[in-house]
Formats: structure tokens, C-alpha cells, sequence
């Protein structure tokens, strides 16, 4: 479950404001680029959308901060520096044409963020049940009191195959590696809090406005952790959105539900 | 030594089966639970016992801070600071302390110690915690990997603030104040001894002797488990060509006295018990949130307090695991006498928060352990750091007396400035 992506490589860039950041890259680099943001639980290894995505798409992939061996992360310390670096990174991968913004969960919050500051730079926006806002009567789980085994059963429909994604195939016999484990943990999670903790809500609602280019929101309708109710307030407050359910699809659709995605985000960006 | 007696301010009615019931007794605990008449007598009842403290001999009584607290129902210790400073006269008033990165601003914090420090005439210990994850992210919404920048430029802005003779703008990063003009000023110049309360991060350690602050390891895990973090705390005082004077530490330290060893385990037993398996049932989701401890802190194997494991333990100890291990000091005056003696050469510590009020304690077992050890066994640890006889680098420095408006205090205030 975790082979690495196999169809594709990792490109490196150094942003201006001096972050180097991993990126993965697949397909022709002669079809339309689109960028695609991870979510708060990083690139789980295997990519299988990103791998679809790829046959029609020139993809490319950040890694972010926190998230590889680079360090940087305390760069970033608010809402404005996130969607500030995703517009550098952008900026600094030279794509050629304007590309298509695609984005998972944290990574769907932070395209939105981008958009709004800055709708011309991408073509097309595809959220992915995105965080960002927030509904008193319908609360996003707290992610960051979960116990590690406890994510499973929020985030996928095959608790076992999810657990194992996401430790990556840990020896939970050996202290050393729980230990890096904790550390990769800490890194991720703690830089996610900064947009994401207490509430995963930075005001994304005032701006959304902004974003006058066509979107899409694809939300798993059985999502356990940000529930699907989100997507009408998303599609309520973006100017030109349309929603589609996944049926059935928890809260990582581009892992357990690639196939579906992948068909939502071509017929919408082709 | 010094001894403090501090008061964790437990709430005493939590059911036989709230571990099993409840989700946690911090952040979420029910506050169907909570009953604020029973809280009129107990409130006024630990004030009682922190009062009583002082007329034993201790040296200091000493209060805390937390928020949603099944253990702690003083989430503003300085309300209660206030009044003992009114009912009080000799003894120091230990905040340990308030949680510096939570209060907006946090010259809020400069300004309220220097009124404690000025009602009470100088008998402030200002303690400026980081914070537990409970309180300060989870109850109070700071941002984990932010939490502990934000508390180092508190720290800034308070000492800045308590030290300038005029105002002067602070341009941070978590506070924008034009006019920062700290009024009223502490007695003790040029500021009240610094405590920093930590649990098992060792930057603390380095930022204490930065400042030369007092470093107070809080633990409930008792002094034999206390060590290796005591002894990673001395290893990086010498390493930083540090004196080894054993009050820049303190300990905390769950402690019963009784006529008999025997007598103290029928005595206080249970409501220690209380303690481990229903106050210390704290959700380990919310212990450690990640980017709360750093990457050093992880590596170096700091590992969490109250992490699942440990808690399961806490759930299942007897009386003999909590003398045997250390976690509690019990037992007649001798073998009380014997274990402190242990306790504080081992870890080299001039300070103890003696903890003598425990869980569901009643008030007459609390004054009985109090005062048995008031008078059989703390005379007898006094000069245990000879060579460090009269080091008040870390001990308040009081007026002589309280000034009247109708008599010159030029005595008081000499009094004020000559270390004792």
C-alpha cells in the first residue's frame, strides 16, 4: 500500500520565501497542468487519483511543509502564509498555462484560499470535502483529539486498509520507529493546526466571494468527519459551483473512491 | 528547605464510576456534575486549609490554574491569591502560576501579580506556566505548535513591563499594545520570584536558566519516577557552568502523615485512590496534541504524563503501589521523615509543593497530616542544603510589616530591598 508513485517523480523547487518543497509530478507535461493539494494526512503513498488524473493532466503535487525532510513549516504561521506558499509553489513550478486547482480537505481549504486571493491565476477550482467552514449544528470531528487509532474509522470505509495507509506500515514492536512516528505526526498535524485548530474555520466564508471561476465540490455523501451537509454551504457561497456526491465515499474519496473522483474532475475540467 | 502547601482545589463528589461513565475529568467532563452550593463550602473550605497552612509554619501556600477541571476548581487562582493574601501575613503566596500565553493581554498577568504583590506586601511567587494541552489548547483554543512562541512573548512583554519606568509600544506578534504601562508595579524589585511549573519539556530547562528562574517539576507520578527528568535537569545546569544550589528546584509531592504507617494508609488511602483513578481520568486525546511538545522534547523521550498507558496504571494502583512507587510519600513521622530525606537528595530540590489534601479528602484528615508533619517532620529537614544555608535567590522578599498610611514606611521599604 505504500509503493511510491510509480508513474511519476519528484520535482524540487525553492519558493521566494525561501521554503524548499518536494513535488510530485506525473503526467504529460504537455496536457493542461493541474495542481493538487494533500490533505492534512499528506500523501499517503500509492496516489491512485493523482494516477488517474494523470492520463489527461500534467500533475503536480506539492508537498507541504511539514509534511517532507525539508524544513520550513515555521514559515508558514497563519491562513495568509498558507495560501500565500501554495501561490508560490505555483508560481515557482513555471507551469506555462493557467493551470486547474484541485484540492483534498486542508488541501481544499487552502485552494479555496488561493482562489479567492488570486481567481485569475487558475483555471478551473475542484474541492475535494474540503475544510474551512463551519456549521454550529453540524460539527467537524476534532481531529486533534483523536487517538492515532482512532482515525480509521472517520476517515475510510476499509478501516484495516486505511490504518494501514496511514502508518505506513509501522513495527509498532519498535520503539525507535514509534518514535519517528510521533515526530512525523507532530510535524504534520502541528503545522495543520495552525489553520485547522480549534476550528478548521479562517474566515474562508467572507472571501469565497472571490472566486468567480467555475467550481466543483465532491464530497463522499457517508463522510464521517466533515459531513456532507458542507457541501450545499460550500456551493452556497462560491459564485459558480456545482456539487457531486460520491456515493457512499468517506472522507478520503481519492483513496478509496479513486476511480469515481477521477471521473467527477475530468468530465468537470474537460 | 522551603515548603509550600499547595492546594489542587479537587472537586470531591465525582462518582465510584466516572472512569467508566465519563469521557474525561478535563475539557468535557459534565458540568451536570458540578453543584455551585456544595462549591461555597469547599471553596471556602480549602481557603480555610491554606490559611491553616500558614499558622502550621509552612513557607509558602500555593495555588494553581486550570480550566474544566475535575481536579481543579480554580481556573482563576488569583481570586483565591487575593483573598489569602487579605487573611494572611507571613507566608508567600505561590502562584504556580498563570498560564501566561492565555490571557489577551497578557499584561493582564502583570498587572493583577503586581497588585497580589503589593496587598500582600511582597510575598508573590509569580509562577508563569506554559500550560497544560488541556487548558491551553483544548479549553482555551491556543494553537498547539503556536503555543509555546506565544508564551515566550508574554514572558517578554510582562518582565519588559514590570521592569520600564515609562510606557512604552509593544509590537509583537500575538499582542499590538501602544502604550504598555504596567500600574501598579510589584513591591519586589525589580520583580517577584519566577517560577516556571514544567512538565517534561526540556526547553524549559535552558529558558529557566536563561532567566535564572526556578524550575518546578509538577508531577503526579512521585519523586521516584521524578528522577530521570531531575537528573536531566542538573546534567544541563552544570552543562550550562551553573551553581548546583538546589532551590532553582521544586517538586511536587503527594504526602500523609498519621500516628502509624498503618494508621496513614487507613486514613488517607482512599482519597488518594480518589485521586489516581477518577481525577487523573483524562482523556489521552487530549494530552498531547500534535505540535504542543517539540521535536526535541519527543526525541529526547519526554514522554506524556497522562499517555494512555500511564493512565491505565493510575486506574489499578493500591496503596502499596503508590508507596512502593514513590507516588506517594505516607506513613508515620519516621518513615515520613526517612522517604522526604530520600526525596530530596535524590532529585536536589530546595523547594516542595507538599500536597496534603487529596481527591475527597475530608478537612480534619487534611489538618491532621498538616499538622503532623508541621510538627514532627518538616523541623527536621530544614538544613539539609547546608552549603547553601540563606540562598534566597528564588524566595520572596517582604515588607517587615504592613505600612499604615499614618506612619513613614521608610523602614518597610529598606526592609524590602535587603535580602534576608
Amino acid at each position: 500500500m505504500t509503493a511510491a508513485v510509480t508513474s511519476g517523480a519528484t520535482a524540487r523547487v525553492t519558493t521566494r520565501r525561501g521554503v524548499t518543497s518536494d513535488v510530485l509530478v506525473l503526467g504529460d507535461p504537455a496536457s493542461p497542468p493541474l495542481v493538487y493539494l494533500h490533505s492534512a494526512a499528506g500523501h499517503l503513498g500509492g496516489e491512485p487519483l493523482l494516477e488517474r488524473l494523470a492520463a489527461r493532466f500534467h500533475v503536480v503535487a506539492p508537498v507541504w511543509p511539514g509534511y517532507s525532510d525539508h524544513p520550513g513549516e515555521e514559515l508558514l504561521e497563519d491562513m495568509l502564509d498558507f495560501a500565500l506558499h501554495g501561490s508560490d509553489v505555483v508560481a515557482a513550478l513555471s507551469l506555462g498555462a493557467t493551470p486547474h486547482l484541485v484540492g483534498h480537505s486542508m488541501g481544499g481549504m487552502i485552494a479555496a484560499e488561493m482562489a479567492a486571493l488570486s481567481p485569475a491565476s487558475y483555471a478551473r477550482v475542484v474541492l475535494i470535502s474540503p475544510l474551512g467552514l463551519w456549521l454550529d449544528e453540524h460539527p467537524v470531528v476534532d481531529i486533534f483529539s483523536l487517538l492515532p487509532f482512532e482515525f480509521p474509522e472517520y476517515l475510510f470505509e476499509d478501516t484495516a486498509a486505511g490504518a494501514a495507509l496511514l502508518t505506513g506500515g509501522l513495527d509498532f514492536d519498535d520503539p525507535e520507529a514509534i518514535k519517528e512516528f510521533l515526530i512525523r505526526n507532530s510535524r504534520r498535524l502541528g503545522t495543520a493546526g495552525k489553520i485547522l485548530f480549534p476550528i478548521p474555520d479562517r474566515r474562508a466564508a467572507k472571501r469565497l466571494y472571490r472566486v468567480a471561476n467555475p467550481a466543483l465540490v465532491v464530497w463522499g455523501d457517508a463522510d464521517r468527519l466533515v459531513p456532507p451537509v458542507y457541501a450545499r454551504a460550500w456551493a452556497d457561497r462560491l459564485p459558480d459551483a456545482r456539487v457531486a456526491y460520491v456515493d457512499g465515499g468517506r472522507h478520503m474519496v481519492p483513496y478509496e473512491r479513486a476511480d469515481d473522483v477521477a471521473e467527477l474532475v475530468a468530465a468537470f475540467l474537460t | 528547605m522551603k515548603f509550600t502547601w499547595f492546594n489542587l482545589m479537587p472537586w470531591p463528589d465525582l462518582p465510584p464510576d466516572f472512569r467508566e461513565k465519563h469521557h474525561s475529568v478535563w475539557v468535557d467532563i459534565p458540568n451536570t456534575l458540578f453543584d455551585p452550593v456544595r462549591a461555597n463550602g469547599l471553596y471556602n473550605e480549602y481557603m480555610d486549609q491554606l490559611e491553616y497552612a500558614e499558622a502550621c509554619g509552612f513557607d509558602g501556600i500555593g495555588v494553581n490554574e486550570h480550566h474544566q477541571n475535575g481536579y481543579g476548581i480554580m481556573p482563576s487562582p488569583n481570586i483565591i491569591a487575593a483573598g489569602l493574601a487579605r487573611r494572611t501575613s507571613r507566608a508567600a503566596l505561590c502562584v504556580i502560576g498563570n498560564s501566561i500565553a492565555l490571557y489577551n493581554p497578557p499584561i493582564r498577568v502583570a498587572e493583577e501579580f503586581a497588585m497580589l504583590d503589593c496587598i500582600s506586601g511582597g510575598r508573590l511567587v509569580a509562577g508563569f506556566p506554559v500550560g497544560t494541552p488541556m487548558d491551553t489548547n483544548f479549553c482555551y483554543g491556543q494553537i498547539p505548535a503556536l503555543t509555546r512562541d506565544k508564551y515566550y512573548e508574554a514572558h517578554d512583554l510582562i518582565m519588559k513591563a514590570w521592569a520600564a519606568e515609562e510606557p512604552f509600544a509593544f509590537d509583537g506578534k500575538y499582542n499590538q499594545l501602544r502604550y504598555v504601562n504596567c500600574w501598579p508595579k510589584p513591591v519586589q524589585q525589580p520583580h517577584p520570584p519566577i517560577y516556571i511549573p514544567g512538565g517534561g519539556s526540556i526547553e524549559t530547562w535552558d529558558f529557566c536558566l536563561d532567566h535564572d528562574y526556578n524550575y518546578s517539576y509538577l508531577s503526579f507520578g512521585g519523586y521516584k519516577s521524578g528522577k530521570a527528568l531531575l537528573d536531566g535537569y542538573w546534567d544541563r545546569v552544570a552543562a550550562r557552568g551553573k551553581d548546583d544550589s538546589p532551590y532553582r528546584a521544586a517538586f511536587a509531592q503527594i504526602i500523609a502523615v498519621a500516628d502509624t504507617d498503618a494508621e496513614a494508609e487507613k486514613l488517607y488511602a482512599d482519597h488518594i485512590l480518589y485521586f489516581y483513578n477518577r481525577c487523573l481520568h483524562v482523556y489521552p486525546g487530549f494530552a498531547d496534541p500534535p505540535g504542543y511538545r517539540t521535536i526535541s522534547t519527543i526525541r529526547a523521550g519526554m514522554l506524556d504524563q497522562l499517555r494512555a498507558d500511564a493512565q491505565r496504571r493510575f486506574a489499578t494502583l493500591t496503596w502499596k503501589d503508590l508507596i512502593d512507587g514513590g507516588f506517594v510519600i505516607g506513613g508515620s513521622p519516621a518513615t515520613v521523615y526517612d522517604r522526604m530525606v530520600e526525596m530530596i537528595e535524590q532529585l536536589r530540590i530546595g523547594h516542595v509543593f507538599c500536597l496534603f489534601h487529596n481527591g475527597d479528602q475530608p478537612d480534619w484528615k487534611t489538618r491532621h497530616s498538616t499538622k503532623l508533619f508541621a510538627e514532627k517532620v518538616m523541623p527536621r529537614l530544614r538544613d539539609l542544603w547546608p552549603e547553601y544555608a540563606g540562598d534566597d535567590r528564588w524566595w520572596v522578599k517582604p515588607l517587615a510589616s504592613r505600612v499604615h498610611a499614618d506612619e513613614t514606611f521608610a523602614d518597610a521599604r529598606r526592609d524590602a530591598t535587603v535580602p534576608q
